[in-house]
């Protein structure tokens, strides 16, 4: 599939120069696009296709109080330039009074803005998520942006193909995050590095759109440049009606042409891997990069069970700062606050998974839950089906849609010491505050660490 | 972009494995609207105490890579986040050159964008690089991009390996959207040949 889009992408092969790759589609958010623009003023360029680009502000908006002024001045200026930005160059912009604001990566497929088949691309590494649709996505650097406004194009190096495959039935319990940390557990972060993935399988097959969209989107966690799902039913029964899928006789072009795109069989991958899902537990991180993880019925490990000096090392250092101690049952770990949102976790599938849990419960004592929705649209339809009302009843705070604690730039952070029970990608050191300890879950298993204060196997509950 | 030249430098060790973007530049400091400016929240974290003075125990406020220019460290440099950020806080702080066995892909890229030369090595080669910096802190290397090279008093000479178009571009400080927009011609042809293919595609 990687190669079919590949070669159906590349404009020319210039000598001495890496290929150009075709870009179909441009997302773009306020932290990583104000210096490009800059570029392009000095260079005196113009965006090239105002209509591939789709822009929101994400990154560092509050998300209580959406009706003051931001607070911090430093990021009100950034809101500010790409308001500017965006006027300038006549883009569509989803600001923060748009009724379809929201995390980049969740407004762009509400919209069906991405389709099977399409190079997609975005200041940001976790454009992996639209891989979801079968379309090749991958996550640029400033410089690149501004490469793509002029372009339209992008120099590429070919990458290799890795093909994942999770066979047999994902128990009850377990979710499309808990395959995506399984995987990474099992390829390591530098595992997929050179790579685009291709996942496929049974489990693959029975996952929703939303499901697909949490796998892809940690792609880039296990360090692959991009992750695809072939297209299927879901795919098309998700996409038609939205707002930018093609429409009547346009619709009948596109899925023959949609319905070409999945690798066809024997089609060879430069690497495989094979995971049996009735063998993933709920994943629950214990370290400070998402490939140390375990299932929650396990323990945290001892540096001294690893072989390899790289990652006793880490483990020993990952240890030190999220203050544990080895062998402790993960079960035993008490949290301190629980986040649930991100373009991991943040849609409306996550929100019922997690409804589901924590109805009739209560936020333990001495924790803090905040549920961030990944959009505005995910805001009201979870408001509409009851679930806003079961969180509130169980003591979380309901909040306006943004990144958040993701990556704590906008004032929802940890405070030193604190440890959290997070839905979001990265448990990186200092990720969502200074001295903060994050644990990598699912919505559910999220949702179940609020009401105990502790992580619980929630199989176990009835 | 500032052409790359061959150059004689001090050689700083930072001996850690997977330093990510978000070590190399924190996220307090991403809401600038500049690309200049980072190089004083390089590793912010590890470099300054609470109280905001200099870290004594971080490696690069060791008085003997003061200056600087080249970069040793340890494997899967630059992993998580695409910011491009990272490379410039790199870049304003002075390094011009990274030496590891590995780094994150967008990384990679974003260096040869900002003027920096990622070089790889292998392992048994960095722990020699590595030695050679410890007990001689301040030692100084010679790097020759254009004989890809870099010299060492210390007699760990290597070649390294880079694309060749990558390395003309470092070489000319050539700006990549003008080498692109030599083919423009070529990409006008695609584009209309691709609006007949896929119309659906485009948003009007
Ligand atoms: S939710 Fe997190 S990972 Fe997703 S776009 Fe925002 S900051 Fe990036």
């Amino acid at each position: 599939m990687y190669e079919k889009i590949w070669d159906s992408h590349l404009v020319c092969e210039p000598s001495g120069q890496a290929p150009l790759l075709y870009v179909d589609r441009h997302l773009m958010h306020e932290v990583t696009s104000p210096q490009a623009f800059e570029g392009l003023r000095l260079a005196n360029r113009k965006v090239r296709n105002p209509h591939s680009i789709l822009a929101t502000m994400d990154h560092c908006v509050p998300t209580k109080d959406r009706d003051k002024p931001i607070a911090d001045p430093i990021a009100r200026k950034q809101v500010d330039v790409m308001a500017d930005n965006c006027r300038e160059n006549n883009l569509n912009l989803y600001d923060l009074k748009n009724p379809n604001n929201g995390v980049i990566h969740i407004v762009v497929p509400e919209h069906g803005f991405v389709h099977p088949g399409m190079v997609a691309v975005c200041g940001d590494s976790h454009t992996a998520t639209h891989g979801a649709f079968g379309a090749l996505a991958f996550g640029i650097g400033t410089s690149e942006v501004e490469h793509v406004m002029a372009t339209q194009c992008l120099p590429q190096k070919k990458s290799k193909t890795m093909l994942v495959r999770v066979d047999g039935v994902l128990s009850r319990y377990c979710t499309a995050k808990d395959i995506t940390l399984a995987i990474i557990g099992k390829i390591g972060t530098a595992g997929g590095t050179g790579y685009v993935i291709e996942y496929a399988g049974e489990a693959i097959e029975a996952l929703s759109m939303e499901g697909r969209m949490t796998l892809c989107n940690m792609a880039i966690e296990a360090g692959a440049r991009a992750g695809l799902v072939a297209p299927d039913q879901k795919t098309y029964d998700y996409l038609q009606g939205r707002e930018y899928a093609p429409k009547e006789q346009a619709w009948e072009q596109a899925l023959a042409y949609w319905k070409s795109l999945p690798s066809d069989d024997g089609a060879e991958f430069d690497t495989m891997v094979t995971l049996d899902a009735a063998e993933i537990a709920p994943q629950v991180t214990w370290g400070t990069s998402p490939e140390q993880v375990v299932s929650v019925n396990s323990t945290v490990p001892d540096p001294d069970s690893f072989n390899d000096d790289g990652k006793r090392l880490a483990c020993e250092q990952a240890l030190k700062y999220m203050d544990l101690k080895p062998n402790t049952r993960i079960t035993d770990i008490p949290i301190e606050y629980v986040f649930i949102g991100s373009c991991t976790n943040g849609r409306i599938e996550d929100l019922r998974s997690a409804a589901a849990v924590a109805k009739g419960t209560k936020v333990a004592d001495g924790v803090t839950a905040i549920l961030v929705p990944g959009s505005y649209q995910v805001k009201q339809q979870a408001e509409q089906e009851g679930l806003a009302k079961i969180f509130k009843d169980a003591g979380w705070e309901w909040r306006d849609p943004g990144c958040s604690m993701c990556l704590a730039m906008n004032g929802d952070e940890l405070k030193s010491g604190q440890r959290c029970a997070s839905t979001s990608n990265r448990n990186f050191e200092g990720r969502q505050g200074k001295g903060g300890r994050t644990h990598l879950v699912s919505p559910a298993m999220a949702a179940a660490a609020a009401a105990a204060g502790h992580f619980v196997d929630i199989r176990d509950m009835q | 972009m500032q052409p790359y030249e061959k150059h004689q430098s001090i050689a700083a060790l930072m001996n850690r494995s997977n330093v990510d973007t978000d070590q190399i530049i924190a996220k307090q400091f991403l809401k600038k609207v500049e690309r200049t400016g980072f190089g004083i929240h390089l590793f912010h974290d590890w470099r300054y105490l609470d109280d905001g003075t200099d870290n004594p125990e971080f490696e690069l406020n060791n008085p003997a890579f003061k200056g600087a220019k080249i970069l040793v460290t340890g494997d899967n440099f630059g992993c998580g986040s695409s910011r491009e950020h990272a490379p410039w806080a790199i870049a304003d702080y002075g390094f011009n050159t990274i030496i590891s066995t590995s780094y994150a892909d967008i990384f990679y890229n974003n260096c040869f964008k900002n003027s920096i030369l990622p070089i790889v090595v292998d392992k048994a080669r960095l722990t020699d690089l590595m030695q050679e910096i410890s007990a001689n802190q301040g030692v100084q290397f010679t790097v020759d991009l254009k004989n890809q090279q870099v010299k060492t008093p210390g007699g760990n000479d290597f070649t390294f390996q880079i694309d060749p178009f990558r390395k003309e571009n470092l070489l000319k400080g050539l700006d990549d959207i003008g080498s692109t927009l030599k083919n423009i011609d070529q990409i006008d042809a695609y584009e209309v040949q691709h609006k007949q293919r896929y119309p659906w595609l485009w948003v009007s």
